[in-house]
């Protein structure tokens, strides 16, 4: 069953007055409790991708369906509704907001979905102990590691069930010990939870770990690799 | 969690909260405390105004206060008494008076005043002078040739206690009537313009003189509570043969009641100044707030939040500064009201000026609640009302361009 749908998908940009084309007509299909990566070097469109598949960004033209939602047809409440109940996000800078503990910023999505207090509570504590982050429920952000930071936004992707979880150079920040550890877990949360995870990096590491590699290259796609086992 | 956020946020900068909070304070403050003090100068001018021979409510003769001479006056004032008698709700005082102009002299000075006939016992519980003579004594009610004058006339006389004044004017039949009185008593007031206006005389004494026999020129009368003033007055002259005239406080004093209409319309006109001077520190406040976390507010519509979830997050930070700069700022413009309660602020090395102004030499802070709640309205929803444009452009920020923001 296909989480993704991206048919000749483009997306070009102004700067200053040049036009540059992100996105040249992509399209790809990914599966359900996939784990793929989006690679490619800086400016070749992977995060532009990402974005709108997250319904981030829209597309010129093209079409992109998300676990069944039509992204080009949807209002931006519709989309801010898909975002919050369907889609997670991880962000190379953790962005996580920082007056909040990290027990509040894994509540804050379930809070945003009406979701009870004594329930949000069990679903942040289970999960920011799955993630190894057991006792740290109230530091904030900034009395925490950029490793225990990402791991936090992790935990915030996923405490809500999402369809999908779209990871934007979730280790760029990291150590390479460190990001080892967080796609360990993540590979960990999709074998367990069957959540379909997809990355855009330009990380070695992040690419072995993916059972599928996607190569994007001006703004298409070059290769598509699904790996054994 | 809008106002846990928005209380946390609100304090990621001190400094620049502490900014802003000074605004709203000192806005608040100067609303309360000089919204008070003009209150104040305001409720004096009416009191004394009140005080000095008005009353809230005063019956003439009809044709009195257009030709206020003896010929118009009340000539048969038991009917008036018995009217009041069932007309004025209790704590109600009220007293007879003869009030002719006149022409005093000695053998020095001569000046026009106000030749006043009171019942002293009577008067003293309506009107300023029962508690106002300095030196000397009061009337009493048989007094044949006593006479109270103020302190500024007595000095331009060149007299005091026991000395003669000649009193000289009309009498009912037309005719000259002059008289020859002591002084003994001599009385201050808040104006110096009502020492040298009015001498006091014994009621029987001003009515011989002026041969009214029991006539008299007026009543006036001090309700127990001032508001009733105009439905007092209404059914009193409803009671009353339409030879009598009735007037209220705002009618005799014309002036001080259009005074305090204004005052009211001036004071909405004045807090929508100061309002307006803090409200461009709250939008710019708020504006730096928003655009210094660009990033976040990406953050919270990419993770779903609507856009007018984030405005009420942004409205939640100006209802905290708002609310605090409030509290802080009527804290102080009260303990500044209550700090001068006592002792008022002292006009009196401008007495001259102020008194053009029919002010009273000291000002005594008044606070109004309607005041006080019109201030804080005016600032809590005024404050949300200009919040709204920052926390506007947080919400119109697109989750692409504000994540990508450094």
């Amino acid at each position: 069953m296909s989480m993704v749908e991206c048919i000749d998908v483009k997306k070009s940009y102004r700067q200053d007055k040049l036009e540059v084309k992100a996105l040249n007509g992509v399209t790809l299909s990914i599966q359900k409790g996939a784990f793929a990566a989006l690679a490619g070097p800086s400016g070749s469109g992977k995060t532009t991708l990402l974005n709108i598949i997250g319904g981030l960004d829209s597309a010129d033209s093209g079409r992109v369906v998300v676990d069944g939602h039509v992204l080009e047809t949807m209002t931006q409440s519709e989309l801010a509704n898909l975002r919050l109940h369907n889609v997670g996000f991880v962000f190379q800078s953790y962005n996580l907001i920082p007056v909040l503990s990290a027990l509040e910023n894994v509540e804050f999505v379930m809070l945003l979905q009406g979701v009870s207090t004594a329930e949000r509570r069990d679903r942040a504590i289970a999960i920011l102990d799955d993630v190894g982050l057991e006792g740290m429920y109230n530091r904030r952000p900034a009395e925490l590691s950029g490793g225990q930071q990402q791991r936090v936004a992790v935990a915030r992707a996923i405490v809500s069930s999402p369809s999908i979880v779209l990871a934007d150079e979730p280790t760029a920040n990291l150590d390479s010990k460190t990001g080892k550890g967080l796609l360990e877990m993540m590979k960990q949360m999709n074998e367990s939870r069957n959540v379909t995870f997809v990355f855009s990096t330009h990380d070695k590491m992040v690419m072995d770990y993916a059972r599928r590699l996607i190569l994007i290259r001006d703004g298409l796609v070059a290769d598509d690799q699904v790996k054994e086992g | 969690m809008y106002f846990r956020l928005g209380w946390r946020n609100i304090w990621r900068n001190p400094r620049r909260t502490a900014v802003i909070m000074i605004a709203v304070i000192i806005g608040v403050w100067t609303m309360v405390f000089l919204g008070a003090l003009t209150r104040g100068m305001l409720e004096d001018m009416i009191e004394n105004g009140i005080a000095t021979l008005t009353g809230h409510i005063q019956i003439h003769q009809r044709g009195y206060r257009e030709d206020p001479a003896v010929d118009n006056s009340i000539t048969d004032p038991n009917m008036v008494e018995s009217a009041l008698e069932s007309l004025l709700p209790p704590g109600s005082r009220w007293t007879p008076r003869v009030r002719v102009n006149a022409i005093a002299s000695n053998a020095r000075h001569s000046d026009g005043l106000t030749l006043v006939g009171i019942d002293p016992e009577r008067e003293a519980k309506v009107s300023f002078i029962g508690h106002a003579v300095t030196k000397g004594r009061c009337l009493t009610p048989d007094e044949e040739n006593g006479i109270v004058v103020g302190k500024a006339m007595a000095d331009s006389f060149e007299t005091g206690l026991g000395r003669k004044l000649v009193l000289m004017s009309q009498d009912r039949r037309g005719e000259i009537a002059s008289r020859a009185f002591r002084i003994v008593g001599i009385f201050r007031a808040e104006m110096q313009a009502t020492e040298k206006q009015f001498a006091f005389v014994a009621m029987p004494a001003a009515q011989h003189m002026l041969k009214l026999r029991e006539g008299i020129s007026e009543v006036s009368i001090i309700l127990h509570d001032q508001g009733e003033a105009e439905r007092v007055a209404h059914e009193i002259r409803a009671a009353l043969p339409s030879t009598y005239e009735v007037h209220s406080w705002r009618e005799l004093l014309p002036l001080l009641a259009a005074y305090l209409r204004l005052f009211d319309g001036f004071m909405w006109l004045w807090y929508l100044v100061v309002f307006i001077a803090m409200g461009f520190g709250i939008v710019n406040t708020m504006l730096m707030a928003v655009f210094e976390r660009i990033r976040e507010f990406g953050l919270l519509k990419a993770l779903g939040m609507r856009p007018w979830w984030i405005i009420k997050e942004v409205l939640a930070e100006s209802f905290f500064l708002l609310v605090l700069g409030m509290a802080i700022g009527n804290t102080l413009g009260l303990l500044s009201v209550l700090a001068l309660s006592g002792s008022g602020i002292d006009l009196s090395a401008i007495a001259a000026g102020t008194e053009y102004f029919g002010m009273t030499r000291v000002i005594y802070p008044s606070v109004s609640a309607k005041d006080v709640a019109i201030a804080n309205m005016m600032v809590f929803f005024l404050g949300l009302l200009v919040s709204m444009y920052p926390a506007a452009k947080a919400a119109r920020f697109t989750p692409v361009e504000a994540l990508a923001h450094t």
